[in-house]
């Protein structure tokens, strides 16, 4: 690892001190996916801003909404009653990322910021735009089967690994986000930034700005909703294709539907044709096959991932059938 | 956990810090980049935690973290200051073998023994997490460690076994 320095932050207001203009600081919570680019060289940040301190690790319920701090680790959000009831969606995502003792130590916060597993960005022998601005990507003709399909830019193809923002993005989920000037609120939709020319800026976060919490909205959804994972083994893998299917129904009518599909994309991709195939429709194994049909409408495949269209249309209408209990 | 005290908010890259290990409180000198897994392994030579990948893949490094398992080479040494850190070395009693050790043995759960410490602390830590214990359920949760000899089915036969004589 290439030499840091580390500062443990008391409280929120020290923390955005430490990681204020010029520090070169990189928060750290979890630290599972830091380690790895430590270990790796993949990033070289000057300082090491431990948030651990922070009193964000807890998980509220009232009134069907939820908030939960930025450093409840993944298994406690996963394990919890609460969620488990009200926005069992959310937990069947965490309960499918990543191993146990990761989720132990993982964080919300850190989850939704984990960076792309594309090879190129990870190996730091090599070119990658999103690594090294103006270097190229050996991604876009070379080992690309883990790569997006959808959001890509001639720059960068890097998909969107994880599967806990999916989920939460078709929860309709908003962040809480600190700054020293105050708190701002944000959906979770927009944190995330296709590459274009720019693909070393992911998020609409300004350098030392800190999540401290997702809030979710009720949940008409919970009755009907399913997340499917597609990997390459039975389990501790990312996904090739996952999908996040809330559905409000009555009987067999669909009053409201959201769909987000991870792997596929370089941030969490919502399906809006698949959704308005949908809404207002009475789902049937007929409507499931049409909406997973157009799935993948859009896609720009290469040479690796062309296997990653028909995945997300047959695992986009499995979804369906599981969520509304047509299967 | 006891870390309040003396917490580091001022950016430094070497620091004296408290790690305690299976009941013991042992004060070191580390640099910042130390990982927990180098400093039990290299500074406190409780080589019992292993090194596979150092990137948290194969479970090699498990060690419980008040009493919840984690992976040493995926956190910082200084960030364990103060947490109760227990070991393959301290799961024994009195010279007996924990129920998952002698569960272990029986079930001749390991072929080269590499990953076996891991194994073991990370079963001792789903035990604790009380999620069942039918086959599924233990592969799945047993499914953040790897064992390239391929020893998996008497592995899951060893955490059952020890899961009925916990219960």
């Amino acid at each position: 690892m290439l030499a840091f320095s580390y500062a443990a932050a008391s409280d929120t207001a020290s923390a955005l001190t430490l990681a204020g203009a010029g520090s070169g600081g990189a928060f750290i919570a979890g630290g599972t996916d830091l380690l790895q680019l430590l270990q790796e060289a993949v990033i070289a940040p000057r300082c090491l801003i431990d948030i651990n301190m922070l009193p964000l690790s807890d998980v509220r319920v009232e009134h069907g909404s939820a908030r939960i701090g930025a450093l409840t680790r993944l298994s406690d959000v996963a394990d919890d009653p609460r969620i488990r009831g009200e926005f069992p969606l959310l937990a069947q995502a965490l309960a499918e990322t990543a191993s146990p003792q990761v989720r132990n130590m993982a964080t919300v916060g850190g989850n939704l910021l984990q960076r792309t597993r594309c090879l190129y960005f990870r190996d730091a022998t090599v070119p990658c735009n999103k690594r090294q601005p103006g270097s190229g990507c050996p991604a876009r003709d070379g080992l690309n089967r883990i790569n997006a399909i959808f959001g890509g830019s001639e720059h960068c193809i890097a998909a969107y690994p994880g599967d806990m923002a999916v989920a939460l993005i078709a929860l309709d989920a908003e962040l809480l986000v600190q700054n020293t000037q105050g708190e701002r609120r944000i959906s979770l939709a927009d944190l995330y930034r296709l590459p274009a020319d720019t693909p070393q800026q992911e998020t609409t976060l300004a350098p030392g700005e800190l999540i401290t919490a997702v809030l979710l909205p009720p949940n008409n959804a919970a009755q009907h909703s399913h997340y499917l994972k597609v990997r390459d083994r039975a389990s501790f893998e990312w996904a090739l294709v996952s999908v996040a299917v809330a559905l409000d129904m009555d009987g067999s009518h669909v009053h409201q539907a959201r769909i987000v599909a991870g792997g596929v994309g370089t941030k969490p991709w919502r399906l809006a044709r698949v959704e308005e195939m949908l809404q207002g429709g009475r789902l049937t194994p007929h409507l499931t096959r049409q909406a997973g049909d157009c799935a993948g409408d859009g896609a720009a495949p290469r040479a690796g991932n062309a296997f990653k269209v028909p995945m997300l249309q047959r695992a986009v209408e499995r979804a369906l059938l599981t969520a509304g209990g047509v299967a | 956990m006891d870390n309040q005290a003396e917490l580091p908010v001022t950016p430094a890259s070497r620091f004296d810090i408290d790690l305690v290990v299976n009941g013991t409180r042992h004060r070191l000198a580390v640099d910042a980049r130390t990982t927990l897994l180098d400093a039990l392994r290299n500074r406190l030579h409780l080589t019992g935690t292993k090194r596979g990948c150092d990137l948290g893949q194969c479970g090699a490094c498990t060690v419980l973290l008040d009493g919840r398992r984690i992976n040493a080479c995926l956190t910082l040494a200084i960030m364990a200051r103060g947490h109760a850190i227990t070991t393959i070395e301290g799961i024994a009693a009195d010279g007996e073998l924990h129920p998952m050790q002698t569960a272990f043995v029986e079930h001749d759960a390991l072929q080269c023994g590499y990953c076996t410490p891991g194994q073991i602390m990370s079963a001792i830590g789903l035990l604790a997490e009380s999620r069942g214990t039918d086959d599924a359920t233990i592969r799945e949760h047993m499914s953040g460690n790897l064992c390239r000899c391929g020893a998996y089915t008497n592995i899951v036969a060893a955490v059952r076994d020890a899961a009925a004589r916990d219960a």
